[in-house]
């Protein structure tokens, strides 16, 4: 774990919480790829699971959630809010990560089994309900907000939930493909200081190998050199296209239906 | 066990039958394939409540499970053909089209079924069975299937007030609470190689305590039974009154896991009558049913295939996988029958292949590619499947250097087809 009053780019701690309990996604794989390409760039990381059970550090340079199901959800949003760790860890500046049910946590309140609305970990300026129509399972893309310079994202969402996001946070992107937040707004996920929010599977860093990059760049504060990715290149050309296939094929059956 | 007149359906039944079996027969004879899960479609069409009225008057267990289903479904139809003849599904068709045609094909008394984890429910219900085997459930296919403990608790709402006999694993935190509300339970230590699905208790949410094989949730009461039966370096035990009997178990079948899935049929069998020796000596000589661990050439290539379907299935496999053969061969798809995210390549420790080269291939070998990677396991893709075992076979040093040559369900598939 790193010491703050000594921070150097030379040592990186990623906090991946409760793998036992949000580790239904393979999400869990975020955090082999922000230490992998940590260290192809001669920074040494370490990954710390903090299992059930387990105290959560509060020094940790980044922090990952990820999907889970409901009642594991709940379990997690009940440790977080008891031991503030990873509060103090996000005013101290600490990036996170958080995917699917961990980005519903994150927020202001979200809706579990029997449509109980419960309060989340208020981190994020955005509230969950449970989608009345069917779960949004399939591909997914993404164009991220202009500013964050990356290509399209690229993953699978898996999700029952409609987000919407307040006026402190903006989206991740705007849907090119897939549904995302789900609320009418064509909108995708969420950035809030240095917490970004995402209902891409895939594992999301896999497939989209500059958005793991920025996260790196906003934990070390350092800019990252371009390292060879042409096999995730390859994944995400194959993945891009397969969804713009899809869509077109969507597109056509709706207009031969009409 | 009581003799019990031979199966008759109703004549509605037996038209629908008959018109299944003309249309799997059309099937074969078109080159389409085995043409049983069609032909039971068509019988399920003609009398919606044919799997019903086929299991009336028969003896019929029921085999379900994330993995190893199809393998004990095979060894529980040995077993209990040492009684009398058996009718069951063809490997792997485990809906309710492949049962159908399982047991309209057959005038056998005793029926085994394979059941897909989602069709168990319905399975139990129309089938009435004499014993229900509950294997392991662990996360598979999460776009089709659901997560997993929404499984265990289909499973364990359907078994309630079930009357007749379950056969369940005692190892697997999931399998205890759907299983343990039946009446009559029986425990085998099945194993779990995989716990990520089971840290928390799936009856109040806290957390589970594994300490070795034994487990216990922190707050309520669920607990691993105290199992049956068991397997030994080279037995299957079972405690009986007045002691312990033990069967000697040496299976053509590798692995830890199949000792286990042959420790769960030889309890079944025995509790249907079968005697447990010449259970055990029918369930030793099994080859892998539909293919599974099959010795095989790929254009001129030796290789054993090996089927995966998810990251439990993927763990026990690396552990069979042969670590001193330099080189492998893995195929992955993401097709419906595969589930659509291969999201869960992430939760397979591939890691352990570092050292060997593996070629990635299928339709999502490029996810696969990926993940190697990451884990620095030292790989090349190549999208043709004869093409990936013909450079594995040169990086081995020789074709006749069995490869392990592995894939998941529709990959497997692949490699079945061409291999000679």
């Amino acid at each position: 774990m790193s010491d703050p009053s000594v921070k150097s780019t030379t040592r990186l701690s990623i906090c991946l919480l409760f793998p036992d309990l949000l580790g239904t996604y393979g999400d869990g794989g975020n955090a082999v790829v922000l230490a992998k390409r940590a260290e192809w760039r001669g920074i040494n990381a370490e990954i710390l699971p903090v299992n059930m059970g387990e105290a959560v550090p509060e020094r940790c340079d980044m922090y990952l959630l990820g999907g889970g199901e409901d009642q594991p959800q709940s379990e997690v949003t009940s440790i977080l809010e008891q031991s503030r760790a990873l509060h103090k860890a996000v005013d101290r500046g600490a990036v996170v990560l958080a995917v699917c049910a961990g980005m519903q946590i994150l927020g202001q309140s979200f809706s579990i089994a029997g449509s109980k609305t419960r309060a989340g970990l208020g981190l994020l300026d955005l509230t969950t309900r449970r989608g009345e129509g069917t779960r949004a399972v399939g591909e997914i893309s993404v164009r991220p907000d202009g500013e964050f310079g990356y290509p399209p994202l690229t993953g699978y969402e898996n999700h029952g939930g409609v987000t919407t996001l307040g006026k402190t946070a903006r989206p991740l992107g705007k849907v090119i493909s897939g549904r995302g937040n789900d609320d009418g707004s064509k909108t995708e996920g969420v950035i809030q200081g240095k917490i970004a929010g995402t209902y891409l599977h895939g594992p999301v860093l896999a497939r989209n190998a500059q958005f793991a990059d920025r996260l790196l760049e906003w934990a070390t504060g350092d800019h990252l050199a371009p390292i060879d990715d042409s096999d995730v290149e390859a994944l995400r050309d194959e993945r891009l296209a397969a969804t713009s296939t899809a869509k077109r094929r969507r597109f056509r059956r709706a207009s031969s239906g009409a | 066990m009581a003799k019990v007149a031979a199966p008759n359906p109703p004549p509605r039944t037996r038209v629908a039958a008959l018109a299944g079996r003309a249309t799997a027969a059309m099937s074969r004879a078109l080159g389409k394939g085995e043409g049983s899960v069609i032909g039971g479609r068509v019988t399920l069409v003609l009398d919606p409540h044919g799997l019903e009225n086929l299991a009336r008057s028969r003896t019929v267990a029921v085999v379900s499970g994330t993995n190893g289903k199809t393998t004990t479904t095979s060894m529980l139809s040995a077993a209990l053909q040492t009684i009398e003849p058996v009718a069951t599904n063809l490997a792997g068709a485990n809906m309710y089209g492949g049962m159908v045609s399982a047991m309209s094909s057959s005038r056998a008394r005793l029926v085994v079924l394979e059941a897909d984890e989602g069709h168990l429910p319905k399975t139990i219900e129309s089938t009435k069975p004499r014993i229900v085997v509950l294997l392991n459930l662990s996360r598979d296919q999460l776009d089709r299937v659901g997560e997993v403990r929404m499984q265990a608790e289909k499973w364990r709402n359907s078994l309630d007030k079930f009357p007749n006999i379950v056969v369940a694993n005692a190892d697997d935190p999931m399998v205890v609470w759907a299983g343990q509300i039946a009446r009559s339970v029986v425990w085998v230590a099945a194993g779990s190689s995989w716990r990520l699905d089971a840290s928390s208790c799936p009856s109040c949410g806290s957390q589970i305590d594994w300490n070795g094989g034994e487990w216990r949730c922190t707050s309520c009461e669920l607990r691993r039974p105290e199992p049956h039966a068991f397997v030994t370096s080279s037995t299957v035990a079972a405690r009986r009154v007045g002691g312990e009997v033990r069967v000697p178990i040496d299976l053509r079948l590798p692995g830890d896991v199949n000792r286990r899935n042959a420790a769960v049929a030889l309890t079944a069998a025995t509790l249907l009558g079968a005697d447990p020796l010449a259970a055990a000596q029918a369930v030793a000589k099994l080859e892998g049913a539909g293919g599974r661990f099959a010795s095989v050439k790929i254009s001129g290539c030796k290789a054993r295939l090996i089927l995966a379907k998810n990251p439990a299935g993927w763990t026990e496999a690396l552990r069979i996988a042969q670590s001193d053969v330099p080189a492998a061969v893995i195929g992955i798809n993401a097709r419906v029958q595969d589930g659509r995210d291969p999201s869960w390549l992430w939760d397979v420790p591939f890691e352990q292949l570092a050292g060997r080269f593996i070629v990635a291939t299928g339709d999502r070998g490029r996810d696969l590619a990926v993940r190697l990677r990451y884990a620095g396991v030292d790989h090349v893709f190549i999208s043709d499947p004869v093409n990936a075992v013909q450079t594995a076979a040169q990086r081995a040093g020789s074709k006749d250097i069995e490869i392990d040559v592995m894939g998941n369900y529709s990959a497997f598939q692949e490699f079945r087809k061409v291999a000679q």
